[in-house]
């Protein structure tokens, strides 16, 4: 996401034959959006900056991108938003948690994301928060949205973000004694190759990729 | 006291009481027994094998006599790690893997995913009109088929036979529609990213008018059947009441939320596939109960009819139109074509890639092998599925294969109502109250 990727066909060193090993392609970081944001986006920001008076010390960036907002939260401040979000500016529903693993964004590698919904005023707002691999501890947002109590332990069952304050946090797709969080990008997919007719075909994570 | 030796119900004592395991067969002996024991209170575990269940949903069961004091959800048992794998294929590959999560709406679930990433493309106003078309068309009809299921297992698990056989005689109407179409009745992966994989066939809307009509009539049977029946009422209202409060709070959409009379329907409200040119009601019940919610989708039916009637009128008028993107960086370059063995490529894209245009062979080559490049980003694209709200929050790293995708399946936010609907009540209205929520376990589990 943020690095740069290197080469094409997948292949590293002196496999690449392809004359490609030099491309480097830059990756860029979407920044933070300066004002005006467009459409309602001004508005959710005005009321929560009206609401509560930490925002410039809580939301490290707020992000316009494809139509969408998304405002970054500090870990430590994401309950008190969440309150203000559903209290105050009518986010009445959180559509659930989508976890991301970025291994190479040291000290932020694990990233949730909260979709909000607000149905009074027909709006959409998404929460991130990230946390590191070595301390993966996120707050719990099932005391302010009680439905995300299935999202967050789908999300620690996948990406091992453990939600502070969970009624439950157990594993709920994996079997109970599984070891490791599937999602994470160290995390092999798995697979077998297969034999057919004389010819071998790797296991999909074994293929050749293009990046 | 001890009893002999039961092959169908055999007990043995653990710290925690005694156990029974019933594996069927003759259920006197266990009655006799459970009813000699002193406590009241008995924990019963329902499924994952269950023909109430809706596929492989473990219920696990705290029991004062026959009221229900306790209910809790076990799912996973049809894991199949598809957002795991969609990182290891190319985008368009990924539909193959979406469209069979929620394998009674898998329109929807292709829908929902290639629009958000025709979105990451910047693509969304370049995706032909009759593609729209083609889609709403297709999403309607499998919302029928969907509601089809919903309604005749529904009946069936509360005891009501008929009404599933006229269901799935209707569903069967729109399968057999989807692969003439399609070429596939399930798990079509026919809507690709900029558009769908090949037009309809040709007279395809004289045959969707007569099936509109055929179905129209046909829906008679079962609302005959069970609107106002009184055997149906007393097993359904009242029933797994759930209200607004609740359903905000635990992010449900759909049939339930609209059951408890709030219009919400992300159709009319954030329309996507051009739902604003379309004239459909949403419908609401205001009971918050079974019954509200089998009234919910017996209207939605009607209105679903009403949308493939005006989808037929635009198709006659954008015939001829494409129904993919210009953009051949993009589109699929394949014209597919259904052949004696099958849907294929068409003879015609065969011959001008094996024999007059070298960039054309190369171009294909390129497309399918390697795939196309979609610029770094993330979004959150929805749809209103038979279920609910299903969105695809897709992330790109500007590769050729999805970095992360993951899917808000509404059966799998829904099912958390369960413990909600059913404490309190009776353990048989359990059954009810699951089948209202019209849970499809692939979906749940992905």
């Amino acid at each position: 996401m943020d690095s740069d990727q290197k080469g094409m066909f997948g292949a590293d060193g002196t496999g690449d034959t392809s004359g490609y090993g030099g491309l480097v392609r830059t990756q860029e970081l979407i920044g933070s959006t300066q004002r005006p944001y467009g459409s309602y986006f001004d508005d959710v920001a005005d009321d929560l900056e009206r609401a509560y008076p930490d925002f410039a010390d809580a939301i490290t960036r707020v992000v316009v991108d494809r139509g969408e907002l998304t405002l970054h939260i500090k870990k430590s401040r994401l309950l008190e938003v969440a309150f203000i979000m559903r209290d105050k500016l009518t986010f009445e529903m959180c559509m659930g948690v989508s976890g991301v693993h970025y291994p190479e964004r040291t000290g932020a590698e694990l990233v949730a994301l909260y979709p909000l919904l607000s149905m009074t005023k027909n709006q959409r707002v998404r929460l991130e928060v990230a946390t590191s691999e070595i301390d993966p501890h996120i707050p719990s947002l099932v005391e302010v949205w009680a439905g995300n109590n299935w999202h967050e332990r789908e999300t620690f069952d996948m990406f091992g973000i453990i939600f502070d304050g969970h009624p439950g946090l157990t594993r709920i797709l994996m079997p109970d004694d599984w070891d490791g969080h599937p999602q994470r990008k160290d995390y092999p997919l798995g697979g077998i190759a297969v034999e057919y007719k004389g010819a071998t075909i790797p296991a999909p994570s074994d293929r050749r990729s293009y990046r | 006291m001890t009893p002999a030796f039961d092959p169908y119900a055999s007990s043995r004592e653990t710290t925690e009481g005694t156990v029974f395991s019933v594996t069927g067969g003759d259920w006197d002996s266990l009655v006799s027994e459970i009813g000699e024991s002193k406590e009241e209170r008995i924990i019963v575990n329902m499924g994952p094998q269950h023909p109430s269940t809706h596929g492989v949903l473990r219920l696990v069961l705290e029991l004062e006599g026959e009221t229900v004091t306790e209910v809790r959800t076990g799912i996973g048992y049809l894991h199949t790690g598809i957002e795991k794998n969609i990182e290891y294929r190319n985008w368009t590959q990924a539909v193959t893997f979406a469209t069979r999560m929620d394998y009674l709406a898998p329109i929807f679930n292709e829908t929902a995913y290639c629009l958000a990433v025709e979105k990451l493309l910047g693509i969304t106003d370049d995706v032909p009109e009759r593609a729209s078309v083609i889609r709403v068309l297709m999403m309607e009809l499998n919302r029928i088929s969907s509601h089809m299921v919903a309604l005749g297992t529904g009946a069936l698990e509360l005891g009501a036979m008929g009404p599933m056989f006229f269901a799935f005689r209707d569903r069967e109407i729109i399968l057999d529609t989807f692969e003439e179409i399609t070429g596939l009745r399930m798990n079509m992966a026919y809507v690709r990213p900029g558009g769908v994989s090949q037009d309809l066939p040709a007279g395809m809307t004289i045959k969707l008018r007569e099936v509109v009509k055929t179905l129209r009539k046909n829906f008679e049977d079962n609302a005959r059947l069970l609107i106002g029946n009184t055997i149906w009422m007393k097993r359904t209202e009242g029933i797994g009441y759930l209200d607004l409060a609740g359903c905000t709070t635990l992010g449900i959409t759909g049939p339930v939320l609209r059951s408890a009379g709030l219009p919400w329907d992300l159709r009319k409200m954030q329309p996507y596939c051009g739902y604003e040119d379309y004239e459909f009601d949403v419908i609401t019940a205001d009971t918050a109960d079974v019954y509200g919610r089998f009234l919910v989708r017996m209207a939605e039916l009607e209105q679903s009819l009403r949308i493939i009637e005006q989808a037929a009128d635009k198709l006659d008028k954008l015939e001829g139109q494409p129904v993919m993107v210009a953009d051949k960086k993009i589109a699929w370059p394949a014209q597919l074509a259904l052949g004696a063995d099958g849907l294929g490529n068409s003879l015609e894209h065969i011959r001008e890639i094996m024999g007059s245009s070298m960039e054309s062979l190369i171009h294909h080559f390129k497309l399918v092998t390697e795939g196309f490049r979609v610029p770094a980003g993330e979004v959150y694209a929805a749809v209103e599925s038979p279920r609910g709200e299903l969105a695809a929050h897709v992330v790109s790293d500007g590769g050729t294969r999805p970095y992360r995708v993951h899917f808000r399946e509404p059966s799998f936010n829904n099912l958390q109502a369960t413990s909600a609907m059913s404490e309190g009540g009776m353990i048989a209205d359990i059954i009810g109250a699951v089948a209202s929520i019209d849970p499809v376990m692939g979906g749940v589990d992905r």
